[in-house]
């Protein structure tokens, strides 16, 4: 065999080394199978495009969503499962490749796992193939009996025929279902039948992640392989001027010292850390062009700019709210910035890249099997159908795995060691530098009030940067980018503003620096909550009228918005004076499918530190498919949500981001951690994304207990020390 | 030519001196469970024990370790994945993406064979290692959990 043929790992063909090391073992399908986009060889044959039943019982659901720790993975084996009737016991995943999919006229659906759409996004699909695979091993059993298929019923993988009492294991008749004509009419329970969807079931892939015997993408290893740490110009936009390979090439364990594209060079060697050291010795010349004068003080003047600028893109406007504001007895304004943050997730970024003029395979941790592979086949100068991305868990997502920069750079370094596994490893200091970061924004908002204290007026500018004109520019709609307004829309699952005014106007001055913005955890959702939530409170503590009755006054109109709000309000004790030295606040949000409110306990002592005691936090997903994952998503998402409200900054300097490891880029540890305390409230109806909704309203509640208890409000973000320092 | 003590083996590596512990153990020896996730002893990723003690294998230079200092990885806490931690991380679905719960246990451990039953302040002190998909509140329980288990006696 050559490295010619495609190199498949599977889960059975881990191997075990010497010292327990894990090696991947290979084996390598046929020209033929290759050609027809056939999953991997030694599989069983499969019932249906989802499904594979082995002799002894076990039941393989396919996957095209990526295991990132949102639980996706068990979530869609309980939908699978509720309708297949298999037994739960012996169900297990595996992922289909985009390659598979593309050759099977997308079977498996869109493979994009983000903007929590996991669950809702192909729960019909999911829930269709298990029903299918039920009918068609049921009416294989019927037909074997010579009975009515309708008098017979599946359990936990076994087919029973009620008249006779037979008994036949799914695993006995799969090959004569498999022959079956798929029915064309597929019905599905009623939510009210559900017996696996809405349990709270421990994860199916925990076992491996308290051993150490998860294989991510960092960890692969194939037979010949080299490593290679890129660099790239780390102002956006700059170029490779020169580099002196010679300086480093001698270094122990170097092989290769190359330029990657216009904009970066990497170090191939047989280690990492021989790739690095080289790396870090080799001289660059960059030239940076005109980024390399903007800094995070530019690029503040820039959004300052658009606050009062005359043109700006209307997001929601009801009534005329600068007549309304203009002929109130009374006004409340303020001004807020959200900064540039990065994903940061554990795992740095990698792929692994076998390229040949033939043919290129890529192993690598993506959120977007599909985005990958169409990134692969453009950098590889290969057709989709000569390139496959073969999937592995990922150490982390948060939006940062959607886009493909990293992987398009691996396969230009493969292309130059053709034939060659190379693991293409990125140092946490390149992964701080090339992030894709949350948008940088600055938002302005003005109330007007009558004589009662009552709104009649809202006017909401936003200034600064799209992600739709950097990450998917196809997306902006004549110029103007939806996705800014998420959670200040009219109406609509991805984001409806949970209040009324008699006049409202939302604009966006779309400002857009030179780094480039990205989805991000909670995406723009997470400043729209800071910027509104915060606001309302001020206006409501300007009033003398307390912050839950504002919200409510405004509410009649918005009831599920509402009802995650009262139930808070209520597990927290709104009603009742906080325990001495504590101060609460509460927000509410809409986004994601899902409506979220969360009450937060604070103290802040005498020095200025600020310690989040408790937080009760309820989520209205509309179906929840496992309660206890939905519990860990909100857990993780105050997490996320505080690291980046305490801590999260990246500022640029000479155009490039200054921070450069978790040293500077400070996040959350656990002797930060509140209490937790999580209502699920499914009101049912709809489908809810839960991986992101919280993070919304984390930073406003905790920033607003701020206020209640210091009498300061924080605009600006992150908090870092601006309450140790004096007003 | 270093030799370690690793999981009760000892095994030659052919690393250059200054090769930081975690990369020899993960790209010499071939252990992967120990993970890469800063470089600069930030995020706990790469924690192992060195003599019982929990260090950041990625600024120990292998040349700072003798062959005779026992060095347990993440594969070599138990033969079967049944310490204390690792029962109470599976019962209570302590991981999400799980890449930081190697460093997260193995950090744990060498609290627990010190205190056997951390305090709240305790665990604070001694868990500084960093996971970004938030699984903090069930580490915590996680640790009392296998403390109420006997954490300290086995592993």
């Amino acid at each position: 065999m050559t490295m010619h043929e495609a190199i498949r790992p599977s889960r059975r063909g881990l191997l075990k080394g010497a010292a327990g090391a894990v090696l991947l073992g290979f084996h390598l399908p046929s020209r033929q199978a290759l050609a027809q986009g056939l999953p991997a060889a030694g599989s069983q044959p499969e019932l249906n495009a989802w499904v594979v039943i082995h002799p002894d019982g076990r039941v393989v659901l396919r996957m095209a969503k990526t295991e990132m720790g949102q639980g996706v993975r068990t979530g869609l084996a309980q939908m699978f499962a509720e309708e297949m009737h298999c037994d739960w016991s012996k169900l297990s995943t595996e992922y289909v490749t985009p390659g598979q999919s593309l050759a099977r006229n997308r079977v498996w659906g869109n493979f994009l796992t983000a903007g929590s759409q996991g669950i809702r996004s192909s729960q019909e699909i999911v829930r269709k193939g298990g029903a299918a695979a039920r009918m068609m091993l049921t009416e294989a059993a019927a037909a074997r009996w010579g009975v009515p298929a309708a008098e017979c019923s599946a359990k936990d993988s076994v087919i029973t025929h009620a008249g006779s009492g037979r008994t036949l294991r799914y695993a006995e008749v799969v090959t004569e279902a498999s022959r079956l004509t798929p029915p064309s009419d597929v019905p599905l329970k009623d939510p009210a039948q559900w017996a696996v969807i809405g349990k709270p079931l421990p994860r199916l892939d925990t076992a491996d992640k308290t051993t150490g015997k998860l294989v991510y993408g960092q960890d692969l290893r194939m037979p010949g392989m080299l490593i290679a740490v890129p660099k790239r110009c780390p102002v956006f936009g700059g170029t490779v001027q020169s580099f002196d390979a010679a300086a480093v090439s001698g270094m122990p364990g170097v092989r290769h010292v190359l330029k990657v594209g216009d904009a970066a060079v990497a170090v191939v060697a047989d280690t990492f850390w021989q790739a690095k050291t080289a790396l870090d010795a080799l001289p660059v010349e960059w030239d940076t062009g005109e980024n390399g004068r903007v800094s995070s003080e530019t690029i503040s003047a820039m959004l300052d700019e658009g606050l009062t600028a005359p043109e700006a893109f209307i997001g929601n406007q009801q009534g005329d709210a600068r007549a309304a504001i203009a002929g109130a007895a009374r006004r409340v304004e303020a001004t807020y910035s959200y900064p540039y943050q990065n994903h940061a997730p554990m795992e740095p970024m990698n792929a692994t890249v076998v390229w040949t003029a033939e043919r290129c395979d890529v192993w690598c941790p993506t959120q977007n099997g599909e985005a990958a592979l169409a990134a692969a086949s453009q950098a590889a100068g290969l057709p989709q159908t000569a390139c496959d991305i073969h999937r592995v868990d990922l150490g982390g997502g948060f939006g940062r795995r959607t886009v493909h920069d990293w992987l398009a750079d691996a396969i230009l370094i493969a292309r130059q060691v053709p034939g060659t596994p190379v693991k293409t490893m990125w140092t946490r200091e390149e992964d701080m530098v090339q992030g894709r970061y949350h948008p940088v924004t600055k938002c302005r908002l003005v109330a007007g009030l009558d004589a009662e204290n009552r709104i009649v007026g809202l006017h909401m500018r936003i200034s600064g940067q799209s992600i739709l004109s950097t990450a998917f520019p196809g997306g902006l709609q004549n110029g103007r980018d939806p996705v800014q307004f998420q959670g200040l829309n009219a109406g609509g699952a991805e984001g409806a503003i949970g209040y009324t005014f008699p006049n409202l106007l939302i604009d966006h001055a779309m400002r857009n620096p030179h780094v480039p913005a990205h989805f991000w955890r909670g995406v723009n959702h997470n400043q729209n909550a800071i910027y509104l939530e915060c606001f309302l409170d001020e206006v409501a503590h300007a009033t003398n009228q307390d912050p839950l009755a504002l919200r409510r006054s405004l509410m009649a109109n918005h009831p599920k918005h509402l009802a995650v709000l009262n139930a808070v309000a209520e597990r927290i004790g709104w009603d009742k004076p906080a325990p001495a030295g504590i101060h609460r606040g509460i927000a509410q949000q809409m986004g994601f499918g899902s409506y979220v409110a969360a009450a937060a306990e604070v103290s802040v002592s005498d020095k200025g530190q600020l310690r989040v005691h408790r937080i009760v936090a309820a989520t209205d997903c509309g179906h929840a498919v496992n309660p206890r994952q939905i519990e860990m998503q909100v857990e993780g998402s105050f997490v996320y949500g505080l690291s980046a409200m305490l801590y999260g900054a990246c500022t640029v300097k000479d155009g490039a981001i200054e921070q450069t490891n978790f040293d500077t880029y400070n996040v959350m540890r656990i002797d930060e951690m509140p209490e937790v305390e999580t209502i699920v409230m499914p009101s049912g109806g709809f489908w809810g994304g839960v991986g992101e909704p919280t993070i919304m309203v984390a930073a406003p509640a905790v920033l607003n207990a701020v206020f209640a208890g210091t009498g300061r409000r924080i605009r600006n973000m992150p908090l870092g020390d601006q309450l140790r320092q004096r007003t | 030519m270093a030799t370690l003590n690793i999981n009760g083996q000892s095994v030659q590596v052919d690393a250059d001196p200054d090769t930081p512990l975690l990369w020899a153990i993960r790209e010499h020896i071939g252990l992967t469970g120990t993970k890469y996730g800063c470089g600069v002893a930030q995020c706990g990723a790469c924690t192992v024990h060195l003599d019982g003690q929990a260090v950041r294998s990625c600024v120990l230079p292998v040349s700072a370790v003798t062959e005779e200092q026992k060095i347990v990885t993440i594969e070599g806490l138990s033969p079967d994945g049944s310490h204390p931690l690792q029962v109470a991380w599976r019962a209570l679905d302590v991981p999400q993406c799980g890449f930081c719960q190697s460093g997260m246990i193995m950090a744990a451990a060498a609290l627990l064979a010190e205190k056997p039953r951390p305090t709240d302040e305790e665990i604070n002190e001694a868990i500084t290692n960093i996971c970004r998909c938030g699984t903090y509140r069930r580490v915590r329980a996680g640790i009392h959990q296998a403390a109420a288990a006997g954490g300290a006696t086995a592993g």
